[in-house]
């Protein structure tokens, strides 16, 4: 067992007496009802003691596990409260898991973001049960009057060997809620876990699948109204003036109004992005109402010009422009593909590149595009405010609850203790929910009313509101020697706005000669992190150059990505390469067994890739049959090392999310703009993958380790896409170098 | 403002409201039923499927008006306790992952499997084509249809 001393924040230790501050909780208390089984709703205790912040027991044995982060669909509801109930030592039947409040004096870093949620919390959340079973085991040493280190743990139950005693952890809480809070705790062995590395079902399954009110568009309170936005039609337009007469006595229609989302001079945390901060609203009895209303509603906008805005970077505070003019898809390609011939930024050099590349036997160039992509979450955009003079009361979908606490406190001028965001389970984020100025929006509505509300954003207001994932462009070139060996690797990335250059990722450090350069051009179209931000478009160009510069060189895509990461592994080039070699082979070693890869079935065309994010090393092969001429996925081979695996189950499901995900926007998804105007406005216009073109079958692999657990939600969605492409090519005899790969105009062949 | 008499779930139920409503927005606003969900608003992703005399239907394009006498089944009524043999096989499975789009895949699913018990993969594809999951649950939705064809 290993020791460790508790570093949970005391205030995980006070003994409070309800879950938020004052009683404003109360009235919302179907936000934190329990998930409970129907045993477990027949035998609920009649006391709860908190142990801590996270747990708490019932003099029944019942457990009550907070789940401190957001759900967008990653499972973490259900993981993380596994990993407390692991160092517990309870029995998981006994579990009921709450949707913790907004409390990071408790629960640190309450954010779903950068697949870090069961990376970051796992200590803390070890420590929480640890700490709790130590009290336990103090109640029982003292109630039977024996030494503590006599006393064993498991299931949910308390022994002494010696005496024969035994006792459940119900009747030994309301004493072990007293029990001093011990300085050091021992965490397990990672092969002594029981519940950890089971498959455990989704806590809210029962609710999703009977249709219970889970989401915050399914959030209600009486006497609340509906509100809607509209917004400019175009980016680089702003709001003039609106006529709302023929709108304001339509039935149900409540007020018609402009608000602004931030203030004047506001310095931004990165969460603030509002693509256009006046916006019009409608506010009515029911949604219907005000959709017709909204229909109805004529405003006027006018061409922006030039803005800056403050925003608070990682370095302090800086001033961001951000350019007028309506912009075309068409001009954003010219204007990138016009960086090829600029010198841009040098993030990174290895030895004398450009002297090899004068000496290569073979040069190999390559470029690689990708569009815009919106995000899509099938909820969209809502959240409810009830804003008084007294407090805030925010509940709804939301990525970041914390920062936008301090985004909604600075915009209503309303002390932080007084404003309560609370979370509900999201129909999706993918990065999106980061972005909270509809809470922001939902608050200043609310404000103005003087009443509940609950703002719904239509799907078109959602998918032309910006907040996408940036087009990206790479230009990959490679030298190769007389025997084929690759001497010098050069890349050249960027997009708008920002570059998706990870320049000391592999294969920087498996090259002796290796350039990296950057560039970044401005844009008024706001964007977001989107699933594996940057990764998402860089890793399938990558992968696909690597397969091309492999054919080229006459090696095996498997082999020659391995003996790069042989050289990466004993004698690494450059001190800063963010991989580890051996666990990058590892993964593509696996996915070779697992796929037979040297023996495909008869028809079969295969593709391999392989990439490093959010800390985990995924791998895949992928096949393609051509059935009637057309490519069909048969089957996907994906390979993962993300250390050690909470809930294997869950954790397939949401690989083969990432790898669906990852398949269908590089197949089917893009966002344009001509003029400035979204060209795509709902899912008539804007294609995401549907049943018919899913895989066929998918066989997800975890590499078995102790290491402790890195991202999920987000690795397998990256790498997939050169996988694709290089299937996609051995099926077709072509490459595909620009997203989305497939158009109406453009067939596989 | 029209008054309705409709059949929901097994209930009659009376409405009072503007006969162009959507039955979604009926369903949600006026009776919160709120299994039922809005994703487009334009019959394109099956959020917001139901069953109008056993048939999948998009409610988010079905104006009040036209429900008449048919029988409007919605997430919440398609079984006592979560107990129809597709709920049940979504559970095996652990289908959902933001669990959005779920309701409207079971009443998709559940409406195939009413008139064809036992279907291929290229007649689930078919039937289910209509129905947008965002994170990529398509194979196990498939792979539950095919347990609770089996039940």
């Amino acid at each position: 067992m290993k020791i460790i001393k508790t570093s949970i924040g005391r205030r995980s230790f006070i003994k409070r007496t309800t879950l938020a501050g004052g009683g404003i909780m109360l009235s919302f208390n179907w936000l934190t009802s329990c998930d409970m089984t129907p045993n477990q709703v027949k035998s609920l205790p009649k006391e709860w003691f908190k142990i801590n912040g996270f747990l708490k027991i019932g003099e029944n044995g019942l457990i009550t596990i907070m789940s401190p982060n957001p759900e967008i669909g990653q499972n973490i509801k259900t993981s993380m409260p596994m990993i407390v109930a692991e160092e517990l030592d309870a029995n998981w039947d006994d579990v009921i898991v709450e949707q913790a409040p907004l409390d990071t004096s408790i629960f640190k870093r309450q954010i779903a973001g950068g697949s870090q949620s069961i990376r970051q919390g796992w200590n803390s959340l070890r420590m929480a049960g640890a700490t709790a079973k130590a009290m336990l085991v103090a109640a029982a040493a003292q109630t039977w009057g024996v030494s503590k280190n006599e006393i064993t743990t498991s299931n949910g139950e308390l022994f002494h060997k010696a005496s024969g005693k035994k006792s459940g952890f119900g009747s030994m809480a309301s004493l072990a809620s007293k029990m001093d809070i011990p300085k050091e705790v021992f965490l397990k062995e990672i092969s002594d876990f029981k519940i950890i590395g089971t498959s455990r079902k989704n806590v809210d399954g029962s609710k999703i699948i009977t249709g219970k009110p889970l989401y915050g568009l399914d959030y209600s309170v009486d006497e609340m109204l509906i509100a809607m936005i509209v917004h400019p039609p175009a980016f680089g337009m702003q709001f003039k003036s609106m006529n709302t007469s023929k709108i304001k006595n339509m039935p149900g229609i409540k007020d018609v109004f402009s608000i602004k989302t931030q203030l004047q001079d506001y310095s931004k945390q990165w969460c603030d992005i509002d693509s256009f901060n006046e916006i019009a609203v409608i506010v009515g009895e029911t949604t219907w109402q005000v959709m017709k209303a909204k229909k109805e509603l004529q405003v006027e906008w006018e061409v922006a010009p030039e803005k800056t805005e403050k925003v608070q970077g990682w370095s302090g505070e800086f001033t961001n422009t951000i350019p007028e003019g309506l912009e075309n898809t068409s001009d954003h390609m010219k204007m990138m593909a016009s960086m090829d011939n600029k010198k841009t930024q040098i993030v990174r050099q290895d030895g004398n590149p450009g002297a090899m590349f004068k000496k290569a036997a073979k040069i190999i160039e390559r470029t690689y595009t990708c569009p815009y992509l919106a995000h899509n979450t099938m909820e969209p955009m809502n959240f409810f405010a009830d804003v008084t003079d007294e407090n805030a009361i925010l509940v709804g979908p939301i990525q970041t609850p914390e920062a936008m606490e301090k985004s909604v406190s600075s915009r209503l001028k309303m002390p932080l203790e007084k404003i309560d965001i609370q979370m509900t389970r999201m129909g999706g984020g993918f990065g999106r929910r980061l972005y909270g100025h509809f809470l922001t929006e939902a608050a200043v509505i609310s404000k103005t009313m003087k009443s509940p509300i609950k703002l719904i954003y239509t799907r078109e207001d959602d998918i032309t509101q910006g907040t996408y994932r940036p087009t990206y462009r790479a230009t990959y070139r490679a030298a190769l020697d007389e025997k084929n060996n690759l001497i010098a690797f050069h890349v050249k990335a960027g997009g708008i706005p920002e570059s998706p250059l990870a320049a000391n990722r592999f294969p920087a450090g498996a090259v002796d000669h290796y350039l990296a350069e950057s560039w970044e051009l401005k844009s008024n179209i706001s964007v977001g992190a989107f699933r594996a931000p940057r990764s998402n478009f860089i890793a399938g160009a990558e992968q696909s150059f690597l397969d091309e510069v492999a054919e080229i060189a006459k090696k095996d895509p498997i082999q020659f990505r391995l003996d790069l990461l042989q050289k990466a592994k004993e004698n690494p080039v450059g001190k800063n390469n963010d991989y580890d070699a051996s666990r990058y082979a590892g993964v593509l070693e696996l996915v070779r067994e697992k796929s037979n890869w040297v023996n495909p079935p008869e028809g079969i065309h295969r593709g391999v890739s392989a990439y490093f994010c959010h800390n985990s090393y995924v791998a895949n092969v992928l096949d393609i049959k051509i059935q009637n001429g057309n490519p069909i996925v048969d089957k996907i081979y994906c390979t993962v090392d993300c250390g050690i695996v909470v809930n294997p189950d869950a954790a397939r499901n949401l690989s083969e999310g990432g790898l669906i995900d990852g398949i269908g926007h590089a197949l089917y998804s893009s966002m344009s703009f001509k003029d400035g105007r979204p060209e795509q406005q709902n899912f008539d216009t804007y294609r995401l993958i549907r049943h018919s073109e899913a895989p066929k079958k998918i066989q997800v692999d975890f590499v078995k380790n102790d290491i402790a657990p890195t991202g999920l939600g987000e690795p397998t969605f990256p790498p997939v896409i050169g996988a694709l492409a290089n299937a996609l090519y051995r099926a077709s005899g072509r490459r595909y170098y620009n997203q989305p790969f497939i158009t109406d105009k453009q067939i596989v062949g | 403002m029209e008054e309705f008499q409709l059949n929901v779930n097994g209930k009659n139920i009376e409405v009072k409201v503007d006969p162009n409503t959507p039955i979604l927005w009926v369903l949600r606003d006026k009776l919160k039923l709120v299994g039922t969900k809005f994703g487009c608003g334009i019959a394109q992703c099956g959020a917001c499927t139901i069953h109008l005399n056993g048939a999948a239907v998009r409610s988010c394009q079905l104006p009040i008006s036209s429900v008449g006498k048919n029988k409007v089944t919605t997430i919440e009524g398609l079984s006592e306790n979560g107990n129809h043999p597709v709920q049940k096989a979504w559970l095996e499975h652990d289908v959902p992952q933001c669990g959005y789009c779920q309701s409207g895949q079971i009443m998709s699913a559940t409406a195939l499997l009413e008139v064809n018990p036992n279907p291929s993969d290229d007649e689930i594809d078919s039937a289910m084509n209509g129905n947008i999951c965002r994170c990529g649950t398509y194979t196990r939705i498939k792979a539950a249809i095919k347990t609770a064809s089996k039940s």
